[in-house]
């Protein structure tokens, strides 16, 4: 099966021409297979944001492709508006984008915009509002009497009731107390298994994407400069704290081990360092 | 692309345009106006051109600046310009046909009305680039201080334009990131019936309403925070103080009132 | 050492609109802070850490029970800006606080209210920005700099009023990495340099672990109250309210569930290894 998402060699420019030109991308391809779960890292102005609102042609490459199953979403006007349905992009506090009377209402935005028939938007909202966790009576309340998390997570079933084969995800967890931001993640997870739908999911968070994704793309300075499982890319534990990033705790723990010249293979996960210390701790 | 809005925007400098007291710019734009209004003839006219294109080559902004910012104007301009040209009635008819006159006095007058708007246009702008907002905020509350004698509140309008001027950026970012957000979920702002697209502006304005609701109310928080309790017993930093270059352009100004006033009077 | 923030059985209730009840946030809750003193409140979201901040400088006054802030009873109104100019409040949103569109004004904009003279504000805002390290972006438009720029500005304007005590809500809940680096280096450089005390509101236990008491919040009652190597190490009690210890403490525990018999104080990554190895069996 061809890959979901092709980007080819993809370069934006913002303001070109002007005194304020600005290159948010610069030459970057890669390949999306159906149903990964992919981790975008890289810190405020490395061209993260502007990449994802490429993938559903919510900006026009200055130069390069987007192929959406194979097809260039920009070859046809129709081509583009499908983008937009077919790939899902929540963004940062989506929240503040509520807008309807009642929390139903504002999940079937999407829908309703598709086009589809009155009983499949019904279907649709129902179905994402339960992905999220809200209950039926919280449907018909107005959005703007819920807490901060509730909101988000209506917010996110706006735009997985539009049924994306695609989700993008702008730090679906930031601002949210840790009860929230693990809510949040099930809920993602959740979509993604009854789907099969790929998702993509820019965090700060490494212990967050280390826990769920397959596979981390990491941007700095306008360009991709690393692609690789999380295991690839936690290697280079060093290079990401220079680039101004985080790295998980744990592998702080375990690259402090390894100093103390206990050999351990480098871990990411809290799962994976349990695994690798309770043969060697004495007692576990 | 809301972000390319060039209105009011500052171009930091060091000129002598830049450095002089806000309020001097201010009434020097004042009396600029007047001039404009009385001018009348090609003498006066090529006087007020010459003043404005010397400033504005002293000031050292770029001329593409201007023109970047009069292009919303242009409708207004060419809407101006045909009026005066079809509807001034003269003895020297160039072009008649239907109910269509036009004279040479038409031709005259129009283009004298369009150099008038642009010069008036250029003028302001050359104030709003040479003048950060907060030093043209200043110095209108310093000009209007003597109407806190009849209730004016002078301190609070002062207030309430520096707070506007610094969250317009802020709110335009918002309004482009609500777009693209309603946008991903297959909002179409582009296509469609007035109505639609009037409709269509429904769930950016919501959501901006109420973040601009809320964001004021934490500004107000913040700054009753840092003790703001309104105008009285408050100082400044940055007080302002005439110095010569002040006094001169007083003087310039007043003479080339003056000139023009003469130069109409004599016809030329 | 004197008591910089006094709370006396404090009772507060959000009023209710129309017939809505109100919101009750606190009861009866006691606690002090000593000035000086770098203080951490941890709790999850609607624990009513905001509401008690915002009762640190009379921006909301109590329902029953007394604040007193450097003896200053917060019901006094004749003492309203002097309890202001010695306790700054630092907020979340730094976009929401900054108020003039040039970066000295902004700062200038506490010490004008407080109605000192032209040549001490210049002095105070230069020596502001040149503590949290933004002076050369003095002459810039906020708008344009970063989120943890902006948040350092928002600090700057606030230490410009010379306080005793600054209150920071949640101020690296919006940034990245860099930017919460930023700010919590310069929290720490005013804590130990100025000898200003600090109240950080977080959820962020890395950042709380940076304190020197820790103080958790749930429902509007303590919930536990030490240093922070005695709060983290009760890691039941953390999850019981939807919170978590640290990472390294969380791994300890962990590896102790399955038996191993290891301390839960080790709050850096560095302690931790060398915990782990000393428990190492070769």
């Amino acid at each position: 099966m061809s890959p979901i998402l092709e980007i080819q060699k993809l370069t934006h420019i913002y303001s070109a021409g002007t005194p304020f030109e600005h290159t948010a991308l610069e030459d970057v391809s890669f390949s999306v297979e159906r149903g990964e779960f992919i981790g975008i890292i890289g810190h405020t102005g490395s061209g993260k944001s502007t990449l994802m609102q490429h993938l559903n042609g919510l900006l026009k490459p200055t130069s390069g492709k987007v192929l959406l199953d194979g097809a260039d979403i920009w070859s046809d006007k129709k081509l583009t508006r499908q983008a937009r349905f077919r790939v899902g992009l929540v963004f940062q506090y989506p929240e503040y984008q509520l807008f309807e009377e009642t929390v139903y209402k504002d999940i079937a935005f999407g829908p309703k915009n598709m086009g589809l028939s009155r009983e499949e938007i019904d279907r649709r909202v129902r179905e994402a509002a339960s992905f999220v966790g809200l209950t039926d009576s919280q449907l018909e309340a107005s959005p703007f009497d819920l807490s901060g998390g509730q909101k988000r997570r209506v917010a996110i079933a706006g735009v997985i009731a539009m049924e994306p084969e695609v989700l993008i995800l702008d730090e679906p967890t930031a601002g949210l107390d840790p009860a929230g931001r693990a809510e949040i993640l099930r809920n993602i997870e959740s979509y993604r298994q009854a789907k099969n739908a790929t998702i993509m999911m820019v965090s700060h968070s490494m212990n967050d994407v280390a826990l769920l994704t397959d596979r981390l793309l990491v941007m700095n300075g306008a360009h991709l400069a690393m692609d690789g499982t999380p295991n690839e890319v936690f290697t280079h534990a060093w290079d990401l704290v220079d680039m101004g990033l985080d790295i998980p705790e744990v592998t702080r723990v375990f690259l402090e081990l390894r100093k103390l010249d206990v050999a351990l293979p480098p871990v990411y996960t809290m799962e994976q360092a349990i695994d690798a210390l309770k043969g060697g701790i004495a007692g576990a | 692309m809301l972000k390319d809005i060039t209105l009011g925007q500052y171009f930091p400098g060091n000129s002598v345009i830049h450095r002089l007291d806000p309020r001097t710019k201010l009434v020097m734009l004042v009396v600029y106006i007047v001039a404009l209004f009385l001018a009348s003839g090609p003498a006066s006219y090529g006087l007020m051109l010459a003043f404005l294109l010397t400033c504005i080559g002293v000031s050292g902004v770029p001329g593409k600046a201007f023109l970047r910012g009069m292009k919303p104007l242009v409708f207004i301009l060419i809407f101006t310009g045909i009026l005066n040209l079809f509807f001034t009635q003269g003895e020297t008819v160039l072009v008649s046909f239907w109910i269509i006159t036009i004279t040479l006095e038409g031709v005259v007058r129009s283009v004298y009305m369009m150099a008038r708007i642009l010069m008036l246009i250029a003028g302001t702008f050359l104030l709003t680039y040479t003048t950060s907002p907060i030093a043209l905020t200043d110095g209108l509350e310093s000009l209007l201080n003597p109407l806190k004698k009849i209730k004016v509140p002078v301190h609070e309008l002062a207030m309430m334009m520096c707070i506007a001027l610094r969250f317009i950026p802020t709110l335009i970012e918002e309004t482009d990131k609500i777009m693209s957000a309603q946008k991903a979920r297959g909002a179409d702002f582009e296509t469609g019936k007035l109505m639609d697209r009037v409709r269509a502006l429904v769930p950016i304005l919501v959501p901006l309403f109420i973040s601009a609701f809320r964001r004021a109310d934490e500004l107000a928080t913040a700054m009753e925070c840092r003790c703001y309790h309104g105008g009285d017993g408050r100082t400044k930093m940055k007080l302002l103080r005439y110095k010569r270059r002040d006094f001169c352009a007083y003087g310039i100004g007043i003479l080339l009132l003056l000139a023009v006033i003469l130069l109409t009077r004599f016809g030329l | 050492m004197d008591i910089a923030i006094k709370v006396d059985h404090l009772a507060y209730t959000y009023p209710g609109v129309d017939d809505t009840p109100g919101v009750r946030v606190f009861e009866d809750l006691s606690l002090t802070v000593d000035e000086g003193s770098f203080v951490a409140i941890l709790g999850g979201n609607g624990c009513g850490k905001s509401t008690l901040a915002k009762h640190f400088n009379s921006i909301l006054l109590p329902c029953g029970g007394k604040v007193h802030v450097f003896g200053m009873d917060t019901m006094d109104e004749e003492k309203l800006l002097t309890i202001r100019k010695t306790t700054g409040m630092v907020f979340q949103n730094p976009d929401n606080q900054i108020v003039a569109n040039v970066v000295e004004e902004d700062v200038a904009f506490g010490p004008e209210n407080l109605g000192i003279s032209s040549a001490e504000i210049r002095r105070r805002v230069d020596l502001a920005l040149k503590q949290v390290g933004m002076y050369e972006y003095r002459e810039h438009a906020p708008h344009l700099l970063s989120g943890g720029q902006k948040q350092r500005i928002a600090i700057a304007g606030i230490i410009a009023m010379q306080p005793r005590c600054i209150v920071l809500d949640e101020p690296t809940a919006m940034l990245d990495p860099r930017g919460r680096r930023e700010v919590m280096e310069t929290i720490e450089r005013l804590n130990q340099e100025k000898g200003i005390t600090v109240i950080l509101i977080t959820h962020h236990m890395d950042e709380a672990a940076k304190a020197q008491r820790v103080i958790v919040l749930n429902k509007g009652s303590i919930a536990a109250d030490g240093t922070p190597r005695e709060v983290f190490s009760q890691v039941e009690l953390l999850h019981s309210i939807g919170l978590a210890a640290p990472e390294t403490v969380e791994l300890c525990w962990k590896l102790n569930q399955l038996g191993a018999d290891l301390p839960l104080d080790r709050l850096s990554p560095e302690e931790c290894a060398q915990t782990l190895f000393e428990h190492w069996k070769v």
